[in-house]
């Protein structure tokens, strides 16, 4: 009896509670296919009085929309390939090869995640403007291509791989990077998807770097684009929540389509070492 | 192939390329550049710049709106972060519950906010906190709650940048939570519902005490990342009313990327990675409080 109420009200808050989390993105969604200013009424509706697409259409003729979409999807995936390369490599090199000064480099990359990426932030852009790759889509890709967080991330999963196997190889006369490529990387795999779709969706939200790097119109991604559009279409609120669901909609997707493997990073992440 | 070099430091190269070029370096180079006058003359010709030793932190010190973000981050930090982290554990309680059904369902709703790009939902928040048309005011209405200038009144603005703050982070959290609830053995409950110990009981002498690690570890992560605040100001308030919202990244954004005052915003940045470092070292130290 007690189990069957206590249960009962379990489930009464759980419900509340997500209504109200969905609540913004559910309204997002409607009030972007609300005929103009149906949005700002009182009282506010939810529903709209019919569905209207011209707000989408608007955004990709008239604003431009598939060139930053372009710019996002380009930028992002170019990033997570990079990244998943390049970090797989230093993460099994930490955690399986053996050579001075190992470990001690780990640590120093360690204390570097409390440093906040906007203390580099300045003398990356005198630099960037420096090689020329202000306004290209490099200045983005290239400081994201390594991360100590995807670093670490793969360490921890190759400590796991049995020094025993990588021997029998090397007796076997393969290479190191044979190794790598045909003993390592397969055994990786279920990390390197947990990294890929993280640093794809970090990379897509990102904001203050592509908004101070990306300063050519036609270059911007799309929530430095929305944020500017946002500040010239004030008024137009269902144009905005269009712009807003075009935004987050890939990035949302994805989520539901891997949540396993995304959550199991964040989780894998927390861990201490 | 037999190279010289040992295998591990080849695998490391192009990381370490990558992280010392454009992490490392431009951290020494920061501050070095906040002993310069570096401005935007320097951006033409760096022939121009000046070494002033001290000076830019003197004079951050004695500049009001220094102290105005200041207090500003430290009130997001401050209530902001206590709340993520409260809401985070309440989920993560009720989706782990015994009783609980559905679990998934639940998580991937409470999560779903992570993952959404934060200049959007600013802009979909920006839009619910309107004073007349907007849901939240519509809400307070029924309970007799007068409407409230969210963004327009510098009373409020800045607590409706932590409720989207909140709302958009206590997901990531409640994962974490998750995972750490899980790793208590059973037995330990089983032992528990044997003596007789209620849910209050299981919680306040089991699943907290156990938690403190997590704890540690959630306090510390959402406390770094609450200090960078800029998004959500930039897009729902450009740091106004009154310079309620203004938080010292925004700060050196403008000081660094508006006005090309590069050695000054290289000193503002150093400053908030030295308070960063200092109240992560408090949480170090509550920890170990804890634990004695």
């Amino acid at each position: 009896m007690k189990a069957r109420l206590q249960t009962w009200l379990i489930h009464a808050t759980l419900l509340v509670a997500a209504a109200i989390t969905m609540y913004p993105l559910a309204w997002m969604v409607t009030a972007s296919l609300m005929p103009s200013g149906e949005a700002q009424s009182f009282p506010p509706r939810f529903w709209p009085s019919r569905i209207t697409y011209s707000h989408y259409s608007d955004l990709f003729e008239r604003l431009n929309m598939a060139r930053y979409f372009g710019n996002s999807l380009l930028i992002a995936s170019a990033v997570t390939l990079l990244s998943v390369f390049i970090n797989s490599m230093a993460g099994y090199a930490l955690a399986k090869l053996r050579f001075a000064g190992r470990d001690r480099l780990f640590r120093l990359l360690l204390a570097g995640l409390v440093i906040p990426a906007q203390v580099a932030m300045m003398p990356l852009f005198l630099l960037m403007k420096q090689l020329g790759l202000i306004n290209t889509y490099w200045s983005v890709i290239l400081p994201s291509a390594a991360s100590i967080f995807g670093i670490f991330l793969i360490r921890q999963y190759a400590l796991t791989i049995p020094d025993a196997l990588l021997d029998a190889a090397r007796v076997d006369g393969a290479s190191e990077w044979r190794i790598y490529r045909s003993v390592v990387l397969p055994l990786l795999r279920p990390i390197l998807v947990t990294l890929g779709v993280f640093t794809f969706m970090t990379t897509w939200n990102d904001f203050m770097w592509p908004l101070v790097a990306l300063i050519d119109g036609d270059l911007r991604t799309l929530p430095v684009a929305l944020a500017i559009l946002s500040g010239e279409h004030v008024q137009d609120t269902e144009l905005m929540m269009a712009g807003s669901v075009v935004t987050l909609l890939p990035v949302l997707l994805l989520f539901l389509l891997v949540q396993r493997y995304y959550v199991a990073g964040i989780i894998a992440g927390s861990v201490k070492e | 192939m037999r190279s010289l070099v040992k295998p591990g430091i080849l695998f490391l190269t192009p990381a370490m390329l990558v992280l010392g070029m454009f992490f490392f370096a431009p951290i020494f180079a920061a501050f070095m550049l906040s002993l310069t006058d570096f401005d935007i003359y320097a951006l033409a010709d760096s022939n121009n710049a000046r070494w002033v030793g001290w000076e830019n932190y003197h004079q951050l010190l004695t500049e009001p709106r220094f102290w105005r973000a200041l207090t500003n981050t430290f009130y997001f930090v401050g209530i902001g972060g206590p709340l993520t982290v409260i809401l985070s554990l309440s989920t993560a309680l009720l989706v782990s519950s015994r009783l609980t059904r559905f679990k998934s369902v639940w998580r991937t709703i409470f999560f779903a906010p992570v993952v959404t790009t934060l200049v959007a939902v600013a802009i979909v928040w920006r839009y619910l906190y309107h004073t007349r048309y907007g849901t939240l005011n519509y809400a307070l209405a029924w309970f007799g709650i007068g409407p409230i200038d969210w963004l327009g009144d510098s009373h409020w603005a800045m607590f409706a940048i932590i409720l989207l703050a909140v709302w958009k982070n206590f997901g990531y959290n409640m994962v974490i939570f998750v995972a750490g609830l899980q790793s208590i053995p059973d037995e330990l409950f089983d032992a528990a519902r044997i003596d007789g110990a209620n849910a209050w009981h299981t919680l306040v002498n089991i699943k907290l005490p156990l938690l403190a690690p997590t704890f540690f570890f959630v306090g510390v992560t959402t406390m770094i990342g609450y200090f960078q605040l800029f998004a959500e100001p930039y897009v729902m308030t450009q740091g106004g009313p009154l310079f309620s919202t203004y938080s010292v990244v925004m700060f050196m954004y403008e000081e660094g990327f508006r006005w090309w005052r590069v050695g000054f915003a290289s000193a503002i940045a150093f400053v908030l990675f030295a308070i960063i470092l200092a109240a992560t070292a408090v949480q170090v130290r509550l920890q170990r409080g804890t634990r004695a």
